[in-house]
């Protein structure tokens, strides 16, 4: 047959594309659960972390049910609503107007140092999503552990929001002012000013991130003023 | 070269150790160099992205080589896209499913792989004319061409951008009480650029074959 006529093209072509398709497709529907289970542990590792407690993904499990005593869903309004805390998704939330939000909470019990609340949040940074996880003591207004994460941010730069050193920081800061104004926190550049119990550095050539960061927790938790004013 | 040409043969060996010195693919054919600059300023990302390509580019040279006498010359450059982008999707299905922690490593960097025009140039240049073991060989040897330049590269930004090297301080502490400070210009990108710039200044003046005649 003629290599270079068009029915050879276009019969190469069609049986190349469904060849690959179908390679691609079984990998894809093979590895799925797998890769779905990673997802869920490195979901409860990250919620553990938020409360700093350091887990691998073999413990991760055991020790979640056992720290996690509750979690829910509450709308704008502060009340319960009926959902499943863990498999929400945010992104889809975020999307709707704040009435119809599920905005989950996840509840975790120290012991003797008292009740956490874990929150989760998600912005964008740069290049892509990202997300974190925030947990406030009892007080609704100090900072007990935070942890972020992205997707495609820079490695040195935006980056750096995964690491110990940006989120070590972030512990005993104050979302409310002494007025009891919410102002979440600010991500400052090194000179700028703000008051320092609502303010953490900014990441040096990560502006953009850092940014995103901010935003993301002001409208993260701002969704749930009505909750943390009942409560407090 | 014949059907009974050992593996290793003088030939086979010049396929793996040429893009290491006068034919590397970034510092003198200057190819892959965007991603050169993104995944630098780190030294685990570089060895990541190095691993990645290797295997990208090897597999990727050896299919189209085998393949070489049944493409159709008008679409070779599509056939040659799909099998590239087909081969890093499954390296990235698998490593989410098995080794979770890498694949969020690599995940940014996937993108990259396949626009990288190293791994095009050598199905273009090697893989359409030659057979599946040289190809092999040559894949091998230009990811290594490349990943030598990287971990070069990650070293010195990652050194002294951050003072630390795979993520551990090595910089002593007592170092920054003399008032020594990380230099954070070595983090952004275009410290990449100077640095591999430098690389083949170096690599030009201590092998003059690579530098062209004034005219």
């Amino acid at each position: 047959m003629n290599r270079n006529g068009n029915t050879y093209t276009f019969i190469y072509a069609s049986v190349m594309v469904i060849i690959v398709a179908a390679i691609l497709s079984f990998t894809a529907i093979t590895l799925k659960p797998l890769q779905d289970r990673n997802v869920e542990v490195e979901k409860k590792q990250n919620i553990l972390a938020a409360i700093n407690i350091e887990t691998s993904a073999e413990e991760a499990e055991d020790l979640y049910a056992e720290t996690i005593t509750d979690s829910y869903t509450l709308n704008s309004k502060g009340e319960k609503t009926d959902g499943d805390a863990f498999i929400i998704d945010l992104k889809k939330q975020q999307a709707k107007p704040i009435e119809e939000r599920q905005l989950p909470i996840f509840e975790a019990d120290l012991g003797d140092k008292g009740t956490k609340y874990v929150i989760p949040l998600r912005g964008s940074g740069l290049w892509g999503p990202i997300w974190g996880y925030v947990s406030l003591n009892n007080d609704f207004n100090t900072i007990y552990g935070a942890i972020f994460d992205h997707q495609g941010e820079t490695p040195g730069l935006g980056a750096e929001i995964t690491t110990d050193a940006f989120q070590e920081v972030f512990k005993g800061k104050t979302i409310f002012n002494e007025d009891g104004e919410f102002v979440s926190l600010i991500v400052a550049k090194a000179g700028q000013n703000a008051p320092e119990q609502h303010k953490v550095d900014a990441i040096s050539g990560g502006t953009i991130t850092s940014k995103g960061l901010q935003d993301m927790l002001y409208n993260d938790l701002s969704a749930y003023l009505e909750f943390f004013n009942q409560k407090k | 070269m014949s059907d009974k040409e050992a593996f290793f043969s003088k030939n086979n060996l010049r396929l793996l150790t040429d893009p290491l010195g006068k034919q590397n693919p970034i510092t003198v054919q200057v190819l892959g160099i965007c991603s050169a600059l993104a995944v630098t300023a780190q030294l685990k990302p570089s060895v990541v992205m190095t691993l990645s390509v290797m295997v990208v580019l090897a597999l990727s040279n050896v299919i189209v080589s085998l393949l070489r006498n049944t493409i159709p010359n008008r679409i070779r450059i599509i056939v040659q896209l799909v099998i590239v982008a087909s081969l890093v999707i499954l390296v990235d299905q698998v490593l989410k499913a098995f080794m979770y922690d890498v694949s969020k490593q690599l995940s940014v960097f996937v993108g990259l792989i396949i626009t990288n025009c190293i791994i095009m140039g050598r199905l273009e240049a090697f893989a359409l004319g030659n057979k599946p073991g040289a190809a092999f060989l040559d894949g091998i040897g230009n990811a290594a061409g490349y990943g030598v330049i990287l971990i070069i590269v990650g070293f010195f930004r990652e050194l002294l951008g951050a003072g630390t090297l795979w993520g551990f301080q090595v910089i002593p502490e007592g170092f920054y009480d003399f008032g020594y400070v990380n230099n954070g210009l070595m983090v952004l990108s275009p410290m990449a650029l100077i640095t591999v710039g430098i690389i083949i200044w170096v690599q030009r003046s201590k092998n003059h074959e690579l530098v062209e005649e004034n005219k």
